[in-house]
């Protein structure tokens, strides 16, 4: 019994832990799809958590904490469009100087409104997201499996990380089966074509980005306003680097990305429960090795395990018409 | 009666210092063909996606059926009935065929009814005008005469009355290139305008009513097709008299200068390109290669350079093996004794566009005299010789100074042929000696490589042009899908027995 407990509770971290993952990927797949590489993944979620978690203090509700943030990362998104898709800047390069900007951004604001270098102050239970109890999580628990399934597993869970979920379909659907999905992956492949096909590249690549700013912010928002009850300093800690890893280990697509995203998460999950084990033969796993552990499957996951990763075909470069 | 459907008044317009269309009247009457014929760079391009609303004009007017319009984006034109295939076409690789056209035009947010509804027009399309085109298809998996076909397809779908081709023929075998213009022509009785923009005056003669004819981003003539001919066109379009027949010597073909021996060739994705292909070429002759692009022309004629690894077989050069899988010459050791190669990509393999001409006429021979003495270069002997060469070559402007991607396509070939010329190599590689030089170049750039075989060098030459195979070749050899599938004499061979042979049916 203890061991199937274990087994749910692996489970049940490995879906807490992917949620950032697994939004920041979504909105990946946007900006990517559309042409535009977004490394600033990393920055636009560091932001995101910031504005959540002060926006919350200061207005008391964690909804409006969360659509400050979206405001805030659908700007940033603007702007990385504004440098590289109105102005063909490099797109590294812009998001890059995103990042940057945004690690002493979020550090110095919070020094000078709270006092202290990049940490903002403790939120109550008003002021953040709390666990969520499916109905009837309580009386089914004793039934064996199925209660293990939907009261450990299912259940208790943040509201981020039942939208996680659910986003994947839908984004799924948003690009293949509609004509904005359709538009938007054409763009990617061959802007040339979107434009003599009547539609306008730039409208379209701006339309990605702001729905990859609204997706990336619930990702920041579920680590400082759910997860965690105030912000702490660099507190993204790669995921969105992560997130972008997997997204590409997913071919840009989101059911695959999910998988990577969940295989990221379990990795996560998995040496959290083993630091201090004992296992058999081997003996207890230095700390550092474990912790490794989800970084090493990113390097030998991307370094062809997973075949040729298949990029869309303008990804990168700023679409000139005239010559 | 004919009415005009397309009216141009005027139009100018310039990128940056270059003045592409200099004040252009059109007049494009319904229910023809019309050709629009100039050299490359004449401006007919940049008019017809001035047309199609790609491209602004800085002024002038734009009347269709008689009515002004405001051409803003190709929505205007489209929504106008104007449509147009493009010279690289503009599809989405990994989309279906039915994904690509309904592009822009899908007429519902979700997918569903208008998607079935398209689909059944479409095939009504293809039945009405023979297209034979699956719609499940992805593009990659076609050929281009097929995504040429859709490109078609989707102009005809979106409401084209007017459609326009930018050199369509460019990328066809004769067999496609006659389809295509079986197409056309049931495209015209169907009531359709079809504008024809093109270089090849053989096209122009064989499928136009009606011809305007731009030099130098003016509107130099129009005329009605049966009232000229080939020779009258080509002088309207170069200004001056040319040449169209090479005048060409018996060959006196000697010894065997190159000869290559069951080469195997992979590219970079590692699919085997070039399969066991025998080439011998003697002193004083010159071999075509003839194939449609992507056949793997590219790949040997690297392997043959020293730019790419030969996978086995074995190449000689005077008789002595140089390259075989284990040891080869790389192309500074061929180039010594006595190799010099004409890259196909001109841009990216021969030149250093960014760099000053005088560069580009000595790279490759920079580190010998009188170049450069102990490792520094001489700056003034560089610059005279350049002068030289740049004079002997017509190269124009004959300025060394100048930087290299400001020069013609065809000033920028002759750039490069001067500089492998100038050695008098025995064996000469050409890839795609004339692909986008105008017509006064062409000429020019044939009878040099004329002189050079009569000089007895050894030439193989790459071209997908077929006429440019025809008129400089002495033997010609076909390559379809990585092997030699056929050798003929030039005396006894016609363009379709050709044509066949590239499209890998015989």
């Amino acid at each position: 019994m203890e061991f199937l407990s274990d087994i749910a509770s692996l489970i049940n971290s490995t879906l807490r832990i992917s949620t950032p993952l697994v939004f920041a990927a979504m909105a990946g797949i946007f900006a990517e799809r559309s042409g535009v590489i977004d490394f600033s993944l990393e920055g636009k979620m560091l932001m995101a958590a910031f504005v959540a978690a002060v926006g919350s203090y200061f207005l008391g509700n964690p909804w409006l904490g969360l659509l400050l943030a979206i405001i805030a990362c659908v700007s940033l998104s603007m702007l990385h469009g504004f440098a590289s898709v109105t102005y063909k800047g490099d797109q590294v390069v812009s998001c890059v100087a995103i990042n940057i900007l945004i690690i002493g951004l979020t550090t110095a604001l919070a020094a000078a409104w709270f006092g202290q270098a990049g940490l903002t102050p403790t939120l109550n239970e008003d002021q953040r997201f709390l666990e969520v109890n499916l109905p009837f999580a309580e009386s089914l628990r004793d039934v064996t499996i199925i209660g293990t399934i939907y009261s450990d597993i299912l259940s208790g869970h943040y509201i981020f990380v039942y939208l996680a979920y659910l986003s994947v379909p839908l984004v799924f659907w948003v690009v293949f089966k509609t004509s904005f999905g359709l538009r938007l992956r054409a763009v990617g492949e061959n802007p040339s074509a979107v434009d003599t096909a009547g539609i306008n590249v730039f409208a379209m690549r701006y339309k990605a980005l702001a729905i990859n700013g609204v997706l990336i912010a619930f990702a920041g928002a579920h680590l400082s306003t759910a997860v965690n009850a105030n912000f702490f300093r660099e507190m993204s800690a790669g995921r969105g680097y992560l997130a972008l890893a997997a997204m590409i280990f997913g071919k840009w697509h989101p059911k695959t990305a999910l998988i990577a995203c969940l295989l990221f998460g379990f990795t996560d999950a998995l040496q959290i429960r083993l630091q201090g084990v004992e296992l058999p033969a081997i003996g207890e796993i230095p700390v550092q090795l474990i912790q490794a552990l989800p970084y090493i499957l990113t390097v030998v996951l991307l370094a062809g395990f997973v075949g040729k990763a298949i990029a869309p075909n303008a990804i990168g470069q700023p679409y000139i018409k005239e010559r | 009666m004919v009415s005009p459907i397309l009216e141009l008044t005027n139009i100018n317009k310039s990128f940056g210092h270059v003045h592409a269309n200099k004040n252009i009247n059109l007049t494009i009457n319904k229910g023809t063909i019309h050709g629009i014929i100039g050299e490359n760079g004449a401006g007919k391009s940049t008019l017809m996606s001035i047309v199609f609303g790609l491209y602004q004009a800085n002024s002038g007017t734009i009347k269709v059926n008689g009515k002004e319009i405001n051409l803003r984006s190709p929505k205007d034109s489209i929504i106008n009935g104007i449509g147009m295939v493009h010279q690289h076409f503009m599809l989405v690789e990994n989309f279906t065929v039915l994904e690509n056209i309904i592009l822009g035009f899908e007429g519902e947010l979700v997918f569903g009814k208008n998607l079935e509804k398209a689909k059944k027009d479409l095939k009504d399309l293809c039945d009405t005008y023979k297209l034979n085109i699956d719609l499940n298809s992805t593009i990659s998996d076609l050929s281009v005469g097929f995504r040429q076909r859709v490109e078609i397809l989707k102009s005809l779908y979106r409401g084209a009355e007017i459609l326009i081709l930018d050199e369509p023929t460019g990328v066809l075998t004769p067999q496609e290139v006659d389809e295509l213009f079986k197409i056309l022509r049931s495209l015209k009785e169907e009531g359709k305008t079809i504008v024809l923009i093109t270089h090849k005056l053989i096209e122009i003669m064989d499928l136009t009513s009606e011809v305007s004819v731009m030099r130098q981003g003016e509107m130099v003539g129009h005329t009605k097709t049966e009232n000229t001919n080939k020779e009258q066109l080509a002088e309207m379009m170069v200004g001056r008299s040319v040449l169209l027949r090479l005048d060409k010597s018996e060959v006196k073909a000697g010894e065997v200068l190159f000869k290559v021996k069951n080469l195997t060739v992979k590219d970079d994705l590692d699919v085997t390109r070039v399969k066991n292909v025998d080439l011998e070429i003697r002193s004083g002759e010159i071999l075509g290669l003839a194939g449609v692009t992507g056949n793997g022309q590219t790949e040997l004629l690297e392997a043959l350079s020293g730019i790419r690894k030969v996978e086995s077989g074995e190449i000689y050069l005077e008789g002595k093996k140089v390259s075989d899988s284990q040891n080869f010459l790389d192309p500074r050791e061929l180039k010594d004794k006595g190799l010099a190669h004409v890259p196909e990509d001109r841009q990216r393999m021969g030149l250093v566009t960014d760099f000053k001409a005088y560069e580009n006429l000595i790279f490759g021979y920079h580190d010998q005299q009188p170049f450069s003495k102990s490792s520094v270069l001489n700056h003034r002997d560089i610059i005279s010789h350049s002068k030289k060469i740049m004079e002997e070559y017509d190269v124009r402007p004959q300025s060394p100074n100048l930087i290299t991607s400001n020069f013609s396509g065809g000033n920028q070939q002759k750039i490069i042929l001067s500089r492998e010329l100038n050695e008098n190599p025995k064996v000469l590689l050409v890839g795609q000696p004339t692909r986008g030089v105008d017509i006064g170049a062409i000429e020019f750039i044939h009878q040099r490589l004329i002189d050079m075989r009569d000089r007895g060098a050894a030439i193989l030459l790459v071209s997908v042009e077929l006429d440019e195979v025809l008129s400089l070749s002495d033997r010609i050899v076909v390559m379809f899908d990585g092997k030699i599938v056929g050798e003929k004499d030039n005396k006894n061979v016609t363009d379709r027995e050709l044509g066949l042979l590239m499209a890998g049916v015989v």
